[in-house]
């Protein structure tokens, strides 16, 4: 056990109390992480100098007591953009890229003294459920090493979950937060859709993608998110709406509150030891002083159909930049610019990405349109009028974050539809852009299992004031993972 | 065999802003290659679009001075296609709801005039230029890229070549008026593509048309579209069919000639713009547009013909540039002679701009110092040739030409008591002159005015001379 298997808060003290300096955190973490990399494999970029340079510059003024973030190194998915530090969003295309900006919410951080100690894999692009399609390397479940930590920001969730990191940032688009936090047994927001800025989020999906937070515990992961959040100019998307304190809602009361479960989220899809957690979850709440009643979330069984149309056309478009022409990757065998555009392209993205801009492409083609990229937008408007009738009468809904624990590695990669039907309970909420996210609940056969709570638009609060009481009152947070399995 | 004509015109239209469409980018015309670009002109990841509102405004404006019903509820389209001086293989437009539809402008064809449909209006952002260097290499500038642009698309209302001009002679003028554009057509923040097909009169269904491109003035519009009617014909005539073309006028031989045969509709796989929420068109933001849409001119027309009492030529010629009109309105409001002002403008001041090759706005002249001038004359003070000169000196100079009449002396002697004693003296000196005048020899009149005026240095006034000077010839 280290620091890092310790919370903010607790850090924080030793930080203000002088007992631990900055420079001391980022060099135990650089230790940590060269310790446990070989077999975790959650980062692609470690920032060393920069983070000893960011600590030094900490250590030289005195740590506010208020500011939990100062000194914190925080781990970033590497499809955020970090001034001067490659970005590759795991891709070939962009393996020596080295963006001129920081995301906003890299720059929020930055703001608050936090400290950028690396980037974490990821599934090329944020398209994958398992960061296996990252063109540079595996990343490892720290529960498990023979498992995936999920995806797609299977990085940052396995280097909180392995310790590396007491905090680390993803991106979720249909649920690459929510399910790599199940897998990893840690806690992952998905905000609501524009309550964190997307400037400088290399874009997936622009109407579903989010930024969140990962972190062990959920008072930290309110912590950064409060950080990260708020309205930005230059994302016309954000919500120019105030942002509330987040740990005020911690209080660990949640009597009266009206939680709903969907039907349709503990059908037959889910695996029974999955389920078994998720009642038990159900139980804990209702002796916590919430109702708890069964409703319907009729057209959730269509998200994934409708997620692969709406995604992947956004993405074909989104990803048609990387064109060779002014940065990223450009074919040394290009004579001609239709050889910059299509050997650029064929060589630079790997199968996954190249799968769904053709069917992003497909879906938006002349004649197709109306059948596919449309009506998928008619059917999205139904998973959300749903979620407004539930939300009429209650104030969260729960269920399982994902159908099963993690899997092997290996083993879905060749299978995308399987692979996608992974994500069936967590797409809904990025259709819908309800804050999610997914809390500890429990192991099943070693491995962990996720409690996910939807909240209504732009009311973090609830979600993390019931994460906040189920997590006190069930310790599963402080579950740490037993690293087997693995070559070794 | 008689043809009948369809022409369609597609006008891109720079809006006059200071920033890109959905940039913060700076935007002017001729700065460095690639300087007035930010990492949103780059296509960089990451970035996101915001909107221009100030551009959309513009629109709007240029909408409604073209009748227009304007959209309250819209958004962005992507049109996706990858070429390199379009950074993000997409250009963010309006496609399923435009800015406006259902527009018109009146024409004046041969004393006749044509109300000619507009389908719609909407902005966009203009792509960056690409280069062939001598070297083998291409060069992409991105300056221009995401300028904001209206694009006005017509009805294909047209049938002449000369209606297809005064169509774009007109939309110029009005959009001129919005003060939206510069509308320059040498700097290309006006650009014009036409549809033009040909079919047998009485014919149900269009002729397959060409679109022509590198129109680089009215002018090479119109003789465009001659030379393809003529061509077209002659196809059909021949029993040929025609092609979908896209052809390329060649200002030198003023023919067209192919650039490429249009193999079935290019795909562009429109869809809407994500990175930027719906638009609504507040109640308040359209009244403020409609508050703020000069007087187009047509309607100033009408007015200096009514109530200015000029004639039609007049206000036409006026009413060309908002500058001129504006400059117009604002000599007559500080007191001159409506019918004078526009001779000047007309007159001495167009031929000085001709002369100079420079716009009005780049003179010295002041609408006050003009109708100063104009009124010195009226009140005798100067003379017209000394007018000329004082013209010269107030377009070059901020000078106010009373003060500088005085000061170098050009005033003209007005005055009864000083010019008296002057003629009485020459005709003294003249009995000659006022016999051969009793003698009925009116030339002996120009002889004495001209000892007059030699004697004055010219600054006598030539109607008080010659008044005063019959006054003491009949005395004697």
């Amino acid at each position: 056990m280290n620091y890092l298997y310790e919370d903010l808060q607790s850090i924080h003290a030793k930080l203000v109390a002088g007992d631990l300096s900055a420079t001391q955190l980022v060099t135990e973490t650089l230790a940590e992480i060269e310790k446990k990399e070989p077999q975790v494999d959650a980062f692609l970029t470690i920032d060393e100098a920069g983070a000893q340079a960011a600590a030094a510059q900490v250590d030289a003024k005195p740590i506010a007591t208020d500011n939990l973030l100062a000194g914190m190194p925080i781990g970033i998915k590497d499809n955020l953009l970090t001034d001067g530090v490659t970005t590759t969003a795991a891709s070939k295309m962009l393996a020596n890229f080295k963006p001129v900006f920081d995301a906003t919410v890299v720059e929020k951080l930055k703001a608050k003294d936090a400290i950028m100690i690396g980037k974490n894999n990821l599934d090329e692009f944020a398209m994958g459920s398992s960061t296996e399609t990252s063109a540079f390397k595996k990343t490892k479940n720290p529960w498990n090493l023979d498992k995936v930590p999920g995806g797609s920001s299977g990085g940052s969730a396995a280097a909180v979950a392995a310790g590396e990191v007491v905090a680390s940032l993803g991106t979720d688009t249909g649920g690459s937060i929510r399910q790599p936090a199940a897998f990893n047994g840690i806690v992952g927001i998905k905000p609501t859709y524009g309550r964190v800025s997307r400037w400088g989020a290399i874009a997936f999906a622009s109407s579903l993608d989010q930024v969140g937070v990962f972190s062990r515990t959920v008072a930290d992961n309110a912590t950064v998110l409060q950080a990260i959040s708020g309205h930005d100019e230059k994302d016309s998307t954000s919500a120019d709406i105030p942002v509330p304190d987040f740990r005020a809602a911690l209080d660990g009361n949640i009597k009266g509150m009206k939680i709903a479960v969907a039907k349709e989220y503990m059908a037959e899809g889910v695996a029974p030891g999955v389920k078994a957690q998720i009642e038990t979850a159900i139980d804990t709440l209702r002796s916590l002083g919430a109702t708890v009643d069964e409703v319907s979330l009729p057209n959730s069984k269509y998200a994934v159909q409708i997620y692969y149309i709406i995604a992947s056309s956004e993405a074909s478009s989104n990803l048609s930049r990387f064109d060779g022409i002014r940065y990223g990757y450009r074919s040394p065998e290009a004579k001609t610019l239709e050889d910059v555009y299509v050997k650029s392209r064929s060589e630079g993205f790997g199968h996954e990405v190249k799968r769904r801009i053709m069917l992003g492409t497909f879906a938006l083609s002349s004649g197709f349109y109306d059948a596919y990229f449309k009506k998928a937008g008619q059917v999205r408007t139904l998973v959300i009028r749903d979620f407004e009738k539930v939300f009429a009468d209650y104030d969260l809904v729960v269920g399982p974050t994902t159908p099963t624990t993690a899997f092997d590695l290996g083993r879905k990669v060749t299978d995308p539809v399987t692979m996608y039907m992974n994500d069936i309970l967590t797409i809904p909420a990025n259709m819908a852009g309800l804050p999610a996210m997914s809390v500890p609940a429990g192991l099943v056969d070693g491995l962990p299992v996720g409690l996910q709570i939807i909240g209504k638009a732009f009311d973090e609060e609830a979600v993390y004031r019931v994460g906040y009481a189920f997590e006190q009152a069930t310790g599963f947070s402080k579950n740490v993972p037993s690293f087997k399995g693995g070559k070794a | 065999m008689n043809f009948e004509t369809t022409i369609g015109l597609e006008v891109h239209i720079e809006l006059k802003t200071n920033s890109k469409m959905y940039s913060p980018s700076p935007v002017n015309y001729g700065a460095e290659p690639n300087t007035n670009t930010n990492v949103i002109d780059w296509g960089y990841p990451g970035t996101l679009p915001t909107l221009n509102k100030g551009a959309y405004t513009l629109g709007m404006m240029v909408a409604t001075a073209l009748h227009a019903d304007i959209a309250r509820d819209t958004h962005f389209d992507r049109k996706n296609y990858f070429y390199p001086d379009n950074p993000k293989a997409y250009q963010i437009t309006q496609y399923e709801q435009p800015l406006g539809k259902d527009g018109y402008i009146e024409v004046q064809v041969d004393g006749h005039t044509k109300k000619i449909g507009i389908a719609e209006l909407h902005v966009e952002e203009d792509a960056g230029k690409n280069t062939h260097g001598s070297d083998g290499y291409s060069y992409v500038d991105l300056n221009r890229q995401g300028t904001a642009l209206i694009e006005i698309v017509s009805k294909p209302d047209m049938s002449t070549p000369e209606e297809a001009y005064a169509y774009l002679e007109t939309l110029r003028q009005i959009v001129q008026f919005t003060g939206a554009s510069d509308v320059k057509m040498e700097e290309g923040s006006m650009r014009v593509d036409t549809n033009i097909s040909v079919r047998p009169i009485g014919a149900k269904q269009y002729g397959i048309k060409s679109e022509l491109k590198n129109l680089n003035s009215f002018n090479h519009v119109r003789l465009g579209l001659a030379y393809e009617i003529k061509r077209q014909s002659q196809l059909l005539i021949a029993g040929e069919t025609i092609r979908p073309e896209t052809r390329r006028f060649d200002e030198k031989t003023g023919e067209t000639f192919l650039m490429r045969v249009k193999t079935g509709a290019d795909d562009y796989r429109y869809f809407p713009e994500p990175d930027l929420p719906p638009l609504h068109i507040g109640d308040d933001w359209l009244q403020t547009v409609q508050d703020n849409l000069p007087e187009m001119p047509a309607k100033r027309r009408a007015r200096y013909v009514d109530q200015l009492g000029l004639p039609e030529y007049d206000a036409g010629v006026l009413t060309n540039t908002k500058e001129m009109s504006d400059f117009f309105e604002a000599a007559v409001a500080d007191g001159a002679a409506p019918k004078q002002v526009s001779n000047w403008l007309m007159g001495e001041v167009n031929a000085y701009l001709n002369d100079q090759q420079i716009d009005l706005q780049e003179t010295a002249l002041t609408p006050a110092h003009l109708a100063q001038m104009i009124n010195l004359i009226k009140d005798g003070v100067i003379s017209s040739k000394i007018a000329k000169k004082v013209f010269q000196e107030i377009i070059q100079n901020d000078t106010d030409p009373k003060a500088w009449v005085e000061a170098k002396g050009m005033v003209q002697l007005s005055d009864p008591a000083k010019l008296t004693p002057i003629i009485t003296g020459i005709l003294d000196d003249n009995q000659q002159s006022i016999d051969d005048f009793k003698n009925g020899k009116d030339r002996a009149v120009g002889f004495l005015v001209g000892k007059i005026m030699k004697e004055t240095r010219g600054q006598a006034n030539p109607k008080v001379v010659n008044d005063l000077l019959m006054a003491e010839l009949n005395k004697r």
